[in-house]
């Protein structure tokens, strides 16, 4: 292994993890921002021009809190479940192609980590452990609604998880690779080319299952207010806290992404245009996320249960079926 | 006056009130699973994302800033007293009658008089413990001289409560009273302006 690559590799690795810090947190300012404009308020106004210091603020007081431990917590457990939600969201981007490659002095810049032939695989598993997260920081919180939330965390993961699963699969078969520069490259025709088209239900699949991969709203009964208080984040001060936070909008920017490059085209063919195309797609798929939780209500716990094993699995294997069949068919008839 | 939302309160075709239809809740599983494509399908939910994204567009936003700008209060409102002037000569309007310490029903007021060199009646001493005043508004519809009365400062923080209610901090100053900015006490009871406009009707029968 040479130098170069190990330096690039690690310059790489900065620059995502310090990007998408600061977008976590300036995640949250949007999400404020454009909730309390959908809800005809006004949003954080006073820290900074147009409050947009607001997130500098939050992180000093995060930063600068007490780090309380309750007295009956499983210490090491509580202590290690908000860098597993962090950690995993990170190490998630790591096979993610966050721009088109180009080329600086003439050396060519490959803007992912590490292009794994099993990219999307690697992905969603990395992202799946991120459950622990909450799972373990709610177990061993010593308290009743984290350990409610934490059940509810399990059951809903086993849901979502097959319809992510099964709804990818379909666009698998289609494309023949996991690797998502391939998905992309795959798509480079232009518009028409999209996965979209032509997966439209594993389309909407896969983002009601992103829905309940990050527990947004309609889905937000991991940590939802007004029945487990905070859920899973209860017994939780400081910068434990906020970690569970940059993990839960690193995720958001992520399978954002995941959803732009495997349905939406990616960056296309690699021009410059279609990465800020791609970045366009990122930050819409970003803004539906707090959209849908300025106008949705949430869900309970067992039609979620109910609406992933009962309505979405059977229509996501039809949709693996029916893809299987038409793919079998245009091969047999072009031999 | 008007005498229409007097006589018409009950439900009926013409009010804009009417009874919501309540569908049957669903029993059986396929009833059910009916009701979500039914519900999935109509529509409904990209209702709802128009809504909240149409008043993001309109930004119609309704936010008062509050320390830096305040809603007018209605002058019914009873916030921490005052006690006024006469306009014309400046003197204190209270004549020390004692009507109000008798019928303070929290027995918060005191007050302390005495004769002067002209043989008035002068007071002394006036004050209201806020720590026991339920702001009933008593003692300010009592008052024959339109003295003491409710003023519109409603933010009662302080170190002290006894800040708000000793007499010198009730009455209006006499620079303040010469520029013209004592407000007058419209009287108990008085109506918000415009209230007609903004009250919608109730329907009392159903
Ligand atoms: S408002 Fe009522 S309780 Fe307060 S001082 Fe006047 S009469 Fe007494
Ligand atoms: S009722 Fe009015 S005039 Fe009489 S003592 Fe009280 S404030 Fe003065």
């Amino acid at each position: 292994m040479d130098v170069a690559f190990i330096i690039e590799t690690i310059v790489k690795i900065v620059v995502i993890l310090s990007v998408f810090s600061a977008l976590a947190g300036f995640g949250t300012y949007f999400e404020r921002k454009v909730l309390a404009f959908m809800q005809r308020r006004l949003g954080p106004t006073h820290v900074g021009p147009y409050g947009l210091l607001q997130v500098a603020a939050d992180g000093i007081k995060l930063i600068t809190k007490e780090d309380i431990i309750p007295q009956n917590v499983v210490k090491p457990i509580f202590k290690i479940a908000p860098v597993i939600t962090a950690s995993t969201a990170f190490m998630a981007a790591a096979a993610i192609p966050f721009w088109p490659e180009f080329t600086v002095f003439g050396y060519t810049v490959h803007p992912i980590v590490a292009d794994v032939n099993v990219g999307i695989l690697y992905v969603l598993a990395v992202m799946a452990i991120g459950l622990y997260g909450p799972l373990l920081g709610g177990m061993a919180s010593a308290n009743k609604w984290s350990l409610l939330s934490a059940a509810r965390g399990a059951a809903v993961f086993i849901s979502y998880e097959v319809i992510t699963g099964l709804s990818l699969l379909a666009p698998l078969m289609m494309v023949g690779s996991l690797s998502l520069i391939d998905i992309n490259n795959y798509q480079k025709g232009g518009f028409f080319d999209w996965l979209a088209w032509s997966q439209p239900v594993a389309f909407i699949l896969f983002w009601i299952a992103a829905f309940a991969e990050t527990g947004r709203t309609p889905f937000h009964l991991v940590a939802n207010d007004h029945e487990i208080v905070d859920g899973f984040g209860t017994e939780y001060s400081g910068m434990r806290w906020g970690l569970f936070f940059i993990g839960e909008y690193a995720n958001m920017f992520f399978i954002s992404f995941v959803m732009a490059i495997i349905f939406l085209g990616g960056y296309g063919d690699g021009s410059i245009a279609g990465a800020f195309q791609l970045l366009m797609k990122v930050a819409f798929f970003f803004f539906f996320f707090l959209w849908t939780r300025a106008a949705w209500p949430d869900v309970r716990p067992d039609q979620l249960m109910w609406l992933c094993w009962k309505v979405l699995m059977p229509i996501a294997i039809l949709n693996v079926i029916v893809t299987g069949v038409v793919i079998l068919i245009k091969t047999q008839g072009g031999m | 006056m008007h005498v229409e939302p007097f006589t018409d309160r009950n439900v009926s075709e013409q009010s804009a009130y009417y009874y919501v239809d309540i569908e049957e809740y669903p029993v059986t599983g396929w009833d059910k699973f009916k009701q979500v494509v039914k519900r999935s399908l109509k529509g409904e939910l990209f209702i709802g994302l128009w809504i909240v994204m149409r008043e993001m567009i309109k930004f119609d936003i309704h936010t008062v800033k509050y320390p830096m700008e305040k809603l007018p209060i209605g002058p019914r409102y009873r916030a921490v007293h005052k006690l006024l002037r006469l306009w014309e000569s400046g003197f204190e309007r209270c004549i020390g009658c004692g009507l109000c310490e008798k019928i303070c029903i929290s027995d918060c007021i005191r007050m302390d008089t005495r004769i002067d060199e002209n043989s008035r009646k002068e007071v002394t001493e006036y004050s209201i413990n806020l720590g026991r005043c339920i702001f009933c508004g008593y003692c300010a519809e009592v008052c024959p001289e339109l003295a003491i009365v409710h003023g519109e400062r409603y933010e009662n923080a302080s170190q002290q409560r006894a800040h708000f209610v000793i007499k010198d901090d009730m009455l209006t100053p006499l620079d303040l009273l010469v520029s013209g900015q004592q407000k007058d006490y419209p009287g108990f009871g008085s109506i918000t302006p415009h209230e007609d406009e903004r009250v919608a009707k109730t329907p009392l029968a159903y």
